[in-house]
């Protein structure tokens, strides 16, 4: 058990470890260093700045050194949680993601939550009720759901949104709450508003575990113990819900975690097309304005978070299913 | 009645045959037949086929030059080609007449039955080299020549604000979004079978290392990553060197699921007679990976391939939709859908939302058509 958590611990730590490096590569891929930009942007502003000037601030970035060394000084930056400076904001870069970034999590933590609470039960219907009209009509809506890109949902959403009810989806807060404090009010209003991104995150995650829940439980349903247990009498639900069920769910646990960084992609992308207040249309802006400290800092964050994520459904998992315990011994 | 006893007699006989016939079949064939059976498989697999078809002759197909803008015939709707006229079968398409509104400024198109505009096959139309070698003008619709007046036009699926004809601008794009995914596939499939080979055949500590590496990739969302790669093309680059960029930063990150599949592979197989066979008889280790091993699991590498093919388009589209793919003058299936990001544009010109349905066609019949592939990949299996 202990040896089970160090080695994920190990790889956790790996790569958050990768995901820094990746995203230090991402922040010095355009063409130019960082004061060249912020020169360039000052100008924009009016404000000239001498050669003398330039040259103490790329010091003060270590640009003039290798980039190892640069990499080190930002991770140290980092450690005493600063993230930079974004100039297309004009702000400290963890002023500009506060909210959004736990804004960006409490909804794919919920869309999680969305596609245990439909995609199980409907898989249990399906793999029971084998080869029913049911069955037949969630396996294709299934294929359907992994089928259309996150942002064509968002976009069909939003068509027919608008000409059926009339109703304009975007945005996660009522005007009248956007720049209010957290209240239940406000907590209400943000639950009201995610239901449709939920909806349209979620599809492809519900249809790939309603596969999976299906498949493991057919293959339970087969299984000697079954049979024994119906020989006995137990009614037929509480039979299946009591020892099948069990088994079939430990897969779906451990696919949270595979699926969680998709979750975070897609969030991006659907928060563009809908206009939701995550991190997605703040890094799009900041990536076509090449401010790259942050948009590294978003991508370094929500990378970080994604593994810690995944490192918590690994616990769950030893939770649920205490075989894996012993893996590996 | 009396040819009963002839059937019972040759029911066995038939029995025999189909059984020896199975025994004897290739592989592939075995392969074919168990395919075939997936009904579902088959029809996604013409459609395939089709839009392959399409990606070969989009010049062909096309009715107007992509690139041509006519801003007087901006957000025009689509014309519908009507193939009688009255009873008697004469090809033809309405006029179509605009004129901007003088109190919402919009352009307010009226489509006249009365003034029609004949449409024939094989028609002149703008030069083009088809296969990219061979120059002619034929398309395969277009407005017949004798009765042609210069303000005669076609636009199938209507136009786009520059005044673009969107049925030939959905072809070419779907030239572009096809091709971009089989680079990619075949740009992951080749990291895929060398460090999924390399993996399953060598184990140990090499295999170890590939398989964290494998898992870190998998754990990291991969849009944000692609979008930060994609953001620093220099805007000078041209239209192909962005596609081949973004081709190797998708499969980059779409190589893991190919590894796995490969290394799984090689996992069982490692032990198979014919490989301890192949090592007892002194073949080097390339030979047996690349001589041996591989051949005899084509089948679901072609598989997954084919599973693999809709991520990579379903990448390249989001990212061109997001403007950090190909960027225009490029047209993809992404920068198509670029026109329709908001809720005005999609109600009031809900034509600009066409190229989403293709987009979800080849997807879905991709994964079905995979799907199949992948239950037919074993023939022996049961």
């Amino acid at each position: 058990m202990l040896g089970y958590l160090i080695r994920r611990l190990f790889y956790a730590v790996l790569a958050v470890w990768a995901v820094s490096i990746i995203s230090f590569f991402i922040i010095n891929l355009p063409p130019g260093d960082y004061v060249t930009s912020y020169i360039a942007q000052l100008a924009i502003q009016g404000n000239i700045i001498g050669a003398e000037e330039a040259e103490s601030l790329r010091e003060y970035y270590g640009l003039d050194q290798p980039s190892y060394v640069q990499y080190l000084k930002w991770m140290n930056q980092i450690r005493q949680g600063n993230l930079g400076f974004s100039f297309e904001f004009g702000l400290p870069v963890n002023d500009v993601i506060g909210e959004r970034l736990v804004l960006t999590m409490i909804l794919a933590a919920a869309t999680i939550v969305f596609i245990w609470i439909v995609a199980i039960p409907i898989g249990i219907l399906s793999a029971v009720r084998q080869y029913s009209i049911w069955d037949h009509t969630f396996t294709f809506f299934g294929f359907v759901g992994l089928a259309v890109p996150d942002f064509m949902l968002a976009l069909i959403m939003m068509y027919f949104s608008f000409v059926l009810f009339d109703f304009s989806v975007g945005g996660l807060f009522s005007p009248e709450y956007v720049t209010a404090s957290w209240s239940l009010g406000r907590g209400f209003d943000l639950a009201q508003h995610m239901i449709i991104p939920i909806i349209i995150l979620g599809t492809a995650g519900t249809a790939s575990l309603i596969r999976i829940t299906r498949a493991n439980l057919l293959d339970e349903l087969r299984k000697p113990y079954v049979a024994t247990a119906r020989a006995k009498g137990l009614s037929e639900w509480r039979l299946i819900l009591k020892y099948p069920v069990r088994m079939a769910l430990n897969p779906a646990i451990s696919m949270t975690a595979y699926i969680l960084p998709f979750l975070v992609s897609g969030s991006i992308v659907v928060s563009v097309v809908l206009g939701l207040p995550t991190v997605g249309p703040i890094l799009l802006k900041a990536l076509v304005a090449q401010d790259m400290f942050l948009a590294g800092g978003i991508i370094l964050l929500i990378g970080w978070m994604t593994v810690v994520g995944t490192f918590l459904s690994d616990l769950l998992l030893v939770w649920a299913d205490p075989r894996v315990k012993f893996e590996g011994r | 009645m009396e040819s009963n006893p002839v059937e019972q007699e040759l029911a066995p006989e038939i029995e025999d045959i189909v059984e020896e016939r199975i025994s004897v079949a290739s592989q592939r064939q075995l392969i074919w037949w168990r395919f075939r059976k997936h009904r579902v498989a088959v029809v996604a697999t013409a459609l395939i086929v089709i839009f392959y078809t399409i990606v070969i002759f989009a010049d062909f197909l096309a009715t107007n030059v992509p690139a041509d803008s006519e801003a007087f015939r901006g957000l025009m709707p689509p014309q519908q080609v009507h193939i009688f006229d009255g009873w008697k079968p004469s090809p033809h398409v309405c006029a179509v007449t605009g004129a901007r509104n003088p109190i919402t400024y919009q352009k307010d198109y009226v489509t006249d039955c009365t003034e029609k505009i004949q449409v024939r096959l094989f028609a002149r139309g703008y030069d083009y080299k088809l296969f990219g070698v061979i120059p002619t003008d034929r398309h395969l619709i277009g407005l017949s020549d004798d009765t042609l007046r210069p303000e005669d036009y076609i636009y199938i699926l209507g136009t786009d604000k520059q005044g673009r004809d969107m049925y030939s601008r959905l072809l070419f794009g779907t030239r572009i979004s096809l091709t971009i995914g089989l680079f990619g596939v075949a740009l992951s499939l080749v990291l895929g079978i060398v460090l999924g080979a390399v993996s399953g055949f060598y184990g140990g500590l090499i295999d170890n290392l590939i398989q964290r590496l494998v898992e870190i990739v998998r754990s990291i969302p991969s849009i944000p990553l692609y979008m930060g790669m994609a953001a620093a093309f220099p805007h000078d680059w041209s239209i192909l060197k962005i596609y081949f960029a973004i081709t190797i930063i998708i499969s980059l990150f779409a190589w893991t699921d190919l590894g796995r599949v490969v290394r799984g592979r090689f996992l069982t197989m490692r032990d198979e007679d014919f490989v301890t066979a192949a090592m007892l008889s002194g073949a080097s280790q390339r030979r047996i990976i690349f001589r041996h091993m591989l051949p005899s699991f084509y089948s679901h590498i072609i598989a997954a391939a084919t599973l693999a093919l809709p991520l990579m388009i379903i990448a390249e589209t989001t990212l061109s939709f997001l403007g950090l793919g190909l960027r225009p003058p490029a047209i993809s299936w992404g920068t198509l859908l670029q026109d329709a990001q908001n809720v005005q544009t999609i109600a009031l010109t809900p034509w600009l939302m066409i190229p989403a349905i293709p987009v979800i066609l080849v997807i879905l019949a991709l994964n079905f058509m995979g799907d199949g592939l992948r239950d037919a990949a074993d023939p022996y299996s049961n």
